[in-house]
């Protein structure tokens, strides 16, 4: 019985997952807002702070973060400035394929750097005593998850404060929504653009840090399932709108880690037919994404 | 004509392989209006585009108090102190008339900004009253009205207005005409281009007859009553 094995364990852990996805999501529909840019090479920023997470496993921890952000949020600018700006204007077809490439060329220099001591993949636990469990209200939860949640919503807070109530904030929003209009205004599109960047970056290094705590192997295709998956709970959220592509990415995260808990042992082989099963009959439903709406008519 | 603040000079636009301005030259005086009317697919707004660097310049120059504008992206055009108040408005809808206002002062150098904002709802009280409103729950005119004091807030030296009327209802484009005789009074460039070309010709300064992408007359408030007769002849 599905009901019955629904219990509150499975749905913390859905939560904590949704909040993963949901910083995810955001990463990518900031950078997407300003670029008109589907990077799918997000997960390599992830698998890049990760692995400086595990070449930095001997440092405290507080460093071994510290240089977790920094490595992200330059690959992120190097990307930005050597790849995505000079492409900004071609078809999103050609954006998208160039990401690909991206994607795959980082995974292959890590893959690169990973083998020269003739194994695949390295351990980080620079925090692994986030993966110790505390009980709540008789519910076993993972301190990690307890912290995946606390800063998914303190990081999502932050933003829509930025995003509410500075002029920087106002210019991203004004450039996500129309892009030559706010350039016409004055808008600084190169340094709107940076910032969604760096700020795309820093939820990227987030994501690292909590996900090394859940699975500590790190290989070159780290967080790479969850990018794909993410990127489809975007577009099923309603990827022109920030909090919308957000809801998507939370969405797909809690659907996920509910099918998984309620999914038999030997059964949860089905959790991803399920998902995307799930995901077309949406899409079929609602093409324009789960929250996505139409376009207002012109007032005369 | 006074000091020109902006000069065209044999400029030609494309979309792609297609020439849409040819050989175009001419020029705005500081504290003119000036107007640029013709038929559709004249090159009217094409030209407003180019100015605005929204169009890659082909040939010719475009010089802004005599300093050319060759490369500048949009942005800095704007810094520069060119406004641009386009076709349909384009005013963000999602966000209350006072984002819509601070937005407004993203291309302003320096100044008094909150002085800017309040002179605005000098000219348009309207908007004060509806500044904590969404923009896309104003009426048409209000809208225009909020698209030309998001323009005014940059305190730009020249004002481009692509046609400011369109779409609205006669009562509201003598709001729009109005609206414009205040600026004037403030010694403000403007570089106008309207289909209601009667009107045009009556209110600016001198106003250019653009077809097929080339310059064909200039016309002055005295050719105003005659309008309609020499651009049928202009136009032939």
């Amino acid at each position: 019985m599905i009901v019955a094995t629904l219990d509150a364990q499975t749905l913390v852990d859905a939560v904590g997952l949704g909040a993963i996805y949901a910083l995810m999501a955001v990463g990518i529909g900031l950078v997407f807002g300003v670029l008109r840019l589907v990077n799918f090479a997000y997960g390599q920023l992830v698998m890049a702070g990760a692995y400086t997470l595990a070449f930095t496993a001997d440092w405290p921890a507080v460093a071994s973060i510290a240089a977790c952000f920094a490595v992200v949020i330059t690959l992120s600018l190097v990307l930005e400035r050597s790849v995505f700006r000079p492409l900004r204007t071609q078809s999103p077809a050609v954006m998208l394929v160039t990401t690909f490439a991206v994607a795959f060329l980082l995974q292959s220099v890590a893959l690169v750097i990973d083998v020269r001591d003739g194994t695949i993949g390295e351990p980080a636990g620079s925090i692994g005593g986030l993966n110790r469990a505390v009980s709540v209200l008789g519910v076993d939860v993972r301190r990690v998850t307890i912290v995946a949640v606390v800063v998914a919503v303190i990081a999502l807070g932050l933003l829509a404060l930025l995003l509410a109530r500075t002029t920087i904030g106002l210019h991203m929003r004004a450039a996500a929504t129309d892009f030559r209009t706010a350039r016409l205004l004055g808008v600084r599109a190169d340094r709107v653009i940076g910032f969604a960047v760096v700020l795309s970056g820093v939820l990227a290094a987030i994501v690292a840090v909590i996900l090394t705590v859940q699975s500590p192997l790190v290989a070159p295709d780290f967080a790479l399932k969850e990018t794909i998956v993410v990127l489809v709970g975007v577009v099923v959220g309603g990827i022109d709108r920030l909090w919308t592509a957000t809801l998507g990415g939370f969405a797909i995260g809690f659907t996920s880690g509910v099918i998984n808990g309620v999914l038999p042992t030997d059964k949860t082989v089905f959790l991803p037919s399920a998902v995307f099963a799930l995901v077309i009959l949406v899409l079929l439903l609602r093409p324009a994404g789960l929250f996505g709406r139409a376009p207002a008519a012109e007032r005369v | 004509m006074s000091e020109p603040l902006l000069e065209l000079d044999r400029v030609e636009l494309r979309y792609g392989p297609v020439p849409a301005v040819r050989d175009l030259s001419f020029a705005v005086g500081k504290g003119e209006i000036v107007g640029l009317i013709g038929p559709n697919g004249a090159g009217k707004s094409t030209t407003l585009h180019g100015v605005m660097a929204v169009l890659p310049l082909h040939a010719g120059t475009i010089r802004f108090d005599g300093a050319s504008l060759r490369g500048f992206p949009p942005e800095r055009v704007a810094s520069a102190g060119i406004a641009l108040v386009p076709e349909g408005r384009r005013i963000f809808g999602g966000f209350t008339v006072d984002e819509n206002l601070r937005l407004g002062l993203a291309a302003r150098r320096q100044g008094d900004a909150a002085g800017a904002i309040r002179e605005v709802f000098e000219l348009f009280p309207i908007l004060e009253e509806y500044r904590e409103r969404p923009a896309g729950a104003l009426s048409g005119g209000q809208q225009q009205q909020l698209a030309i004091g998001r323009a005014l807030v940059a305190a730009p030296r020249l004002l481009l207005l692509d046609e400011p009327s369109l779409g609205l209802a006669p009562t509201v484009v003598d709001a729009v005409f109005a609206a414009l005789a205040a600026i004037r009074e403030r010694g403000l460039t403007v570089l106008l281009v309207e289909q209601r070309a009667h009107r045009t010709v009556a209110f600016a300064d001198r106003t250019y007859v653009l077809a097929n992408g080339e310059l064909r007359a200039t016309l002055t408030p005295a050719d105003a009553e005659n309008t309609e007769k020499l651009l049928s002849a202009y136009l032939r």
